[in-house]
């Protein structure tokens, strides 16, 4: 624990709250010192631990990647390059089954999503006191060292690839053709209001589910890693080392399940009705 | 726990990964894999090419070996028949060469009796010549009985 005096829910609080940086409407530009700051600085403000996490570990990410991918042998593959091609050779074998158009861009997004979001929820295995008791003695108040545990990562993503669906929704269709497909089904046009109503709240979901299904399970799995250690250390290790057991499928599947959801949505915005 | 400018943050970080991942990241590995794939079959078919060119040698082998087999033999009657067809003609030519010879011999003996014969008879001439002087007590006139001496030597 960062402090013997915090109490049970100070502890949850303090380990739940972003380093937020921001625009305060009485202090200016500052980090935020609690929870409260940081909700009534609004949309200015940046949660300075999540991106460092994030970027650095898409950066983890490119660099390991290309790396491999620079010195890639057709030959006899070593043991980066055999694990690396694994993973590049799942992430092709499922975008090739879901998504039958020609498109190059959606492969190496399936790959980003699957491994960055991977990393991401990884961290959560990292024991929950390690880095955020560490950056306090470093005089950091709050760290929060999951990305995937902030709303704002996991909804950056799925708008980004909510923005891909509009995009190739209109780019394969044109604008009348994804008009006509928001509005002219399932009902035909006689039901034009109740089409584009059911479509357009089918749309929004699409983002807005994967990012809460990616957020919700790993703040659950955070949250239970944070009162385990709450617990007196001998039940710490029996509760946790089973709940990480069982957290490297759920990480697993999460980032798996958001990469094959984009890909499904993606495959989506290029059929034709 | 409010959405703030870092869901701005990770769209563009989300960008930035996607498009390094697109121009360093996918193309060389999957062209990597691809090129491994097209080596690894090439690799079979020149496996599988060679399993039947093995075949195909041991095949032509075989019919090579039976065709060596087959003329071997031949050459080994041929042989056979010529040896006997020689030892045939030796056979011949030194029946003929002691036919010759035999027959040369055979003259010659002949000669040597008829020789031999002859002398005899020139000796029985005189030889009856000096009886009958004996037997007569006068010497016989070779001349006057030349024609008597002739036809007993004759005789002879």
């Amino acid at each position: 624990m960062a402090s013997g005096t915090l109490t049970s829910s100070e502890y949850i609080t303090h380990h739940l709250t972003n380093l937020t940086y921001g625009n305060h409407p009485e202090k200016g530009w500052v980090f935020a010192s609690n929870g409260q700051e940081a909700s009534e600085m609004g949309f200015m403000a940046i949660n300075v631990d999540s991106m460092i996490w994030s970027v650095g570990l898409g950066i983890l990410f490119v660099w390991l990647f290309s790396r491999v991918a620079k010195k890639a042998t057709t030959g006899v593959p070593g043991g980066m390059q055999n694990f690396i091609e694994m993973i590049v050779e799942f992430v092709d074998d499922n975008v090739k089954s879901v998504f039958h158009h020609k498109n190059s861009m959606i492969a190496p997004m399936a790959l980003t999503i699957f491994v960055w979001v991977f990393l991401m929820n990884l961290m959560d295995l990292i024991p929950v006191d390690w880095i955020p008791h560490a950056a306090y003695l470093a005089g950091i108040e709050y760290m929060k060292i999951v990305p995937s545990t902030d709303l704002n990562i996991t909804l950056g993503l799925s708008l980004a690839v909510f923005v891909l669906i509009i995009f190739y929704s209109i780019q394969q269709k044109g604008i009348s053709g994804f008009l006509a497909e928001l509005s002219l089904q399932p009902l035909g046009k006689w039901a034009l209001p109740f089409n584009l109503f059911l479509e357009l709240v089918g749309l929004l979901a699409k983002p807005i589910s994967l990012a809460l299904r990616l957020f919700g399970n790993m703040y659950a799995g955070e949250m239970i890693f944070i009162l385990i250690a709450l617990l007196p250390f001998w039940a710490q290790f029996l509760l946790s080392v089973p709940w990480a057991l069982f957290h490297i499928l759920v990480i697993t599947l999460q980032a798996f399940i958001f990469m094959v959801l984009s890909i499904v949505y993606l495959a989506m915005a290029h059929d034709h009705h | 726990m409010s959405i703030n400018m870092t869901i701005l943050g990770q769209i563009i970080s989300f960008v930035i990964f996607v498009l390094i991942c697109m121009k360093y990241v996918w193309p060389p590995l999957t062209a990597a894999l691809a090129e491994r794939q097209k080596k690894i079959a090439e690799g079979l078919d020149a496996a599988d090419k060679a399993a039947r060119d093995l075949e195909a040698a041991q095949q032509s082998v075989e019919a090579e070996l039976q065709e060596s087999k087959a003329r071997a033999a031949e050459l080994i009657e041929q042989a056979n028949k010529r040896a006997s067809q020689i030892i045939d003609e030796a056979k011949t030519a030194a029946q003929s060469e002691s036919d010759r010879i035999k027959a040369a011999a055979q003259a010659e003996i002949e000669q040597e009796v008829n020789r031999a014969k002859e002398a005899l008879r020139a000796q029985v001439a005189t030889l009856a010549v000096t009886g009958a002087e004996k037997i007569l007590g006068a010497s016989v006139d070779m001349n006057n009985h030349q024609e008597l001496v002739d036809k007993l030597a004759a005789e002879l």
